[in-house]
């Protein structure tokens, strides 16, 4: 917006409009996927309660739940959060993108991987119970591809900068993109991956492939989101490359301990473990950071709707890192490990993290790049049921986790625990329901703010700098 | 440019080290994990019944890995690095909405229940909240020569004609029955797979020494109850009334009330295969569960079945049980 402003040249506005186009479609893709991979979840849940319900192949619990993570990942998180990438990135070099062709074709990439996944996991056609990555290869090539055109871009970007530095936020953005194509190679070349060997890779992919990946893409647009709405500087730049650096050696060492007291080296869960300690360094400087940013400033929460949405992904970040370390202890892994506390944990974390980030992120920045602007009551109906309905789930399967673990622990017949569960799974679905509902929200905001009526254009946060 | 090196290449560079280190190099060292002894391969149908268990998901809900908990000790002895060696894709799975399934062929061997089971869950579960997968047989006027149709209790059965399993549905079955654990020579039984402490519960989580079982404890109605509910019920049915034409019914059963409880505690001791019992002959086999629980445990269960549905069976003790153990089969 500043650049329109700065340059009013013809070449200057066309490459606005070409930005603004990249970083809506990519919004408006991830909202088709957002919508999908959460009514697929919305199934899902209906299936605990009513198990005949969609009884046939294609409909079978088995096949709908990986549909619902990957489309959730690759197509929701993955697109959503590049087409912010890309805007940050452009904007905090102060240069144009390096290719817009080449946004397009990663976009169409993002998009095929996502779509021919989704067919091949209803077909059955599964690459086996590998968390996130059961797409067979060759679709993991295609998404392989797309990172690989994004990373190309965005580091091309950022090398044409006008600026002398590098601001904090492409480190995190550049760095998730570059990192993840590592992750997709490791997860995809068989040899090493054998019986336990291939125990001990799902182990490295499944906890990277959102650790380094989500993680710091939605850190990396923090970084922006928030000096830019609160109009001030990052509280501590040195804290936000200390936990670059820390997270970066800190993270990709804990995958094991998703497979505690199984028969994978002991060596290997307890480094796992250490290091999932380690992890509360990045994260209690990374939060404090972002939370220092806001200090004193936590009044225009009233009038700031994209910044309750950051609020709330930086405590999702904080809670649900926290709790990743607390749940990685082997006395507590003995009770809450294979039980619905793990659902409930990924949901606070990809959902009260790095959804609410990215929501936030788009409601700050995309009326920058379109100059339109969703409206009030849009926003409250976006926020306060995915709020609450996120509440709800993460909370009733964290009590009913812990109940159906000391079921176990307290050596019952196996049924009583799925007896015991049915009341946390209703309230899971009402919790989810909360949360399908408030994306239709979203999606009409995302339309008000590209192609629909805008409304009235409100500053970011009201009042911002009056004070100061 | 050289900032962009630093930051990006660098740190790429970093990375791309320890994802070696924990990526990579532990998946090289431990593909070559020998088979354990006694772990065999697949056959060729039990391959393809993996290959529907993936298709489907299974192991969303069903784990494969018997942790060395005493809570994971009712799905077997824990997993050794060995058992893995035939076990790609992986299929350890994250979630026990459904019990573990490491061992399921050991423990649950009867065709009939599986496919029962298969067919619509419910049937011998009542509270299971698995999917039915009745896509996988076909309804016909009448089996084919040699086919037995799945005896379905009549409230899931189709209206018209038999259910015969399709060829998915008996890979997937072969697969299943495959899954018994290979037993771990005793010495390596006694320590922890692969070097590991035996858990945090520091109690051992291997099938109950059976010398060891606390003899001439008095019968306990609600531990009886409990051990028939997670180890008989499946078939037998909470009710004791069975299922029809596929598993013989307790309640008035005449072993169960007979004064010599001998056949009794044999039964659940050794199992049983193609009996008859009040006139109907019942092919699929009874497991036996001498290996998996204590005598104590088993005089519970039969004391629990001879005193419930109206069954009036003399009570047995745990040294008669160990007195047919101690005779062996």
């Amino acid at each position: 917006m500043e650049m329109a402003t700065a340059h009013p040249s013809s070449a200057a506005r066309r490459d606005d409009q070409a930005l603004a186009r990249v970083f809506s479609a990519y919004t408006i893709c991830s909202v088709a996927w957002l919508l999908f991979a959460t009514f697929i979840g919305i199934v899902l849940a209906y299936k605990f309660g009513a198990p005949d319900f969609g009884s046939g192949a294609w409909l079978t619990f088995g096949r709908l739940r990986p549909i619902h993570t990957n489309a959730t990942f690759y197509g929701w998180a993955s697109i959503a959060l590049v087409g912010l990438a890309y805007y940050i990135a452009v904007r905090s070099c102060r240069t144009t993108l390096y290719s817009t062709r080449l946004a397009w074709v990663g976009l169409w990439l993002f998009n095929l991987a996502a779509i021919a996944g989704t067919i091949a996991l209803d077909l059955g056609y599964s690459a086996g119970d590998l968390e996130y990555r059961e797409w067979p290869w060759p679709i993991r090539l295609i998404f392989l591809a797309a990172l690989g055109v994004t990373a190309w871009n965005l580091v091309a970007t950022v090398a044409r900068r006008t600026t002398d530095d590098i601001y904090l936020s492409n480190w995190y953005t550049m760095g998730g993109v570059l990192w993840t194509c590592i992750i997709a190679i490791v997860a995809i070349l068989p040899w090493y991956q054998y019986g336990l060997g291939q125990v001990s890779v799902s182990g490295f992919y499944m906890h990277n492939a959102v650790g380094m990946w989500f993680t710091p893409l939605a850190l990396g647009m923090f970084y922006y989101a928030l000096p830019k709405l609160l109009n001030r500087p990052i509280y501590s730049y040195a804290l936000g490359v200390f936990a670059f650096w820390t997270n970066l050696v800190f993270y990709p060492i804990i995958g094991a301990h998703h497979f505690l007291f199984s028969p994978l080296p002991w060596w290997l869960q307890t480094t796992a473990i250490v290091f999932s300690v380690a992890m509360l360094v990045p994260v209690l400087g990374g939060s404090a950071n972002f939370l220092l940013t806001m200090r004193g400033r936590f009044g225009e929460l009233r009038h700031s709707y994209p910044l309750a949405f950051i609020l709330v992904g930086v405590i999702g970040y904080l809670v649900g890192s926290t709790q990743g370390t607390v749940e990685a202890f082997r006395s507590l892994q003995a009770v809450w490990h294979l039980t619905n506390f793990t659902v409930g944990h990924s949901h606070l974390t990809m959902y009260g993290f790095v959804t609410f980030a990215i929501w936030g992120g788009v409601y700050a920045l995309l009326p920058a790049a379109t100059d339109k602007y969703p409206g009030q009551i849009g926003l409250a109906l976006h926020f306060w049921p995915a709020l609450v309905g996120s509440f709800i789930y993460v909370i009733s399967l964290s009590i009913g986790g812990t109940i159906q673990g000391l079921d176990w622990v307290r050596e019952l017949p196996f049924i009583q625990s799925v007896v015991d569960m049915q009341p946390f799974y209703v309230w899971r679905g009402v919790g989810g329901s909360l949360m399908f509902l408030s994306h239709f929200a979203f999606a009409w905001n995302v339309w008000r703010m590209t192609f629909g009526h805008s409304a009235r254009p409100m500053a970011l946060v009201a009042a911002a700098e009056e004070a100061a | 440019m050289n900032k962009l090196l630093l930051i990006a290449g660098g740190s790429t560079l970093v990375y791309g080290g320890i994802a070696i280190l924990m990526g990579v190099l532990p998946g090289i060292t431990l593909s070559q994990t020998p088979a354990g002894p006694g772990v065999k391969p697949l056959t060729a149908i039990e391959a393809e019944g993996r290959a529907v268990y993936v298709a489907n998901g299974c192991s969303y809900c069903h784990t494969q890995q018997v942790r060395p908990l005493s809570q994971d000790k009712v799905f077997g002895r824990p997993s050794a690095p060995g058992d893995f060696a035939y076990q790609t894709p992986e299929l350890l799975g994250s979630e026990r909405t459904g019990p573990d399934l490491t061992n399921v062929g050991a423990r649950q061997p009867s065709p009939v229940w599986q496919y029962i089971h298969l067919y619509n869950p419910r049937a011998v579960v009542p509270a299971s909240i698995m999917p039915s997968f009745s896509w996988m047989f076909d309804v016909v006027d009448k089996a084919p020569a040699g086919v037995t149709p799945v005896p379905l209790p009549k409230a899931y059965a189709p209206a018209h004609g038999v259910v015969v399993p399709k060829r998915e549905a008996q890979a997937l079955l072969a697969y299943l029955l495959s899954l018994k654990q290979a037993p771990l020579p005793t010495a390596q039984a006694a320590a922890a797979p692969s070097g590991q402490p035996m858990a945090a519960t520091g109690k051992p989580a291997h099938a109950p020494a059976v010398a060891a079982a606390p003899a001439g404890s008095a019968y306990d109605a609600a531990k009886g109850e409990q051990l028939f509910s997670a180890n008989c019920s499946a078939c037998h049915q909470a009710t004791g009334e069975g299922v029809p034409e596929a598993f013989p019914p307790l309640k008035g059963n005449a072993a169960v009330n007979d004064a010599d409880p001998t056949q009794h505690i044999r039964t659940v001791l050794y199992g049983l295969e193609n009996v008859v019992v009040g006139g109907v002959k019942y092919e699929s086999p009874m497991p036996e569960f001498g290996s998996m629980l204590s005598d104590d445990d088993i005089a519970n269960i039969i004391d629990y079945e001879r005193s419930s549905w109206g069954n009036h069976g003399k009570p047995v003790t745990a040294q008669q049980v160990a007195a047919e153990r101690a005779k062996g089969k």
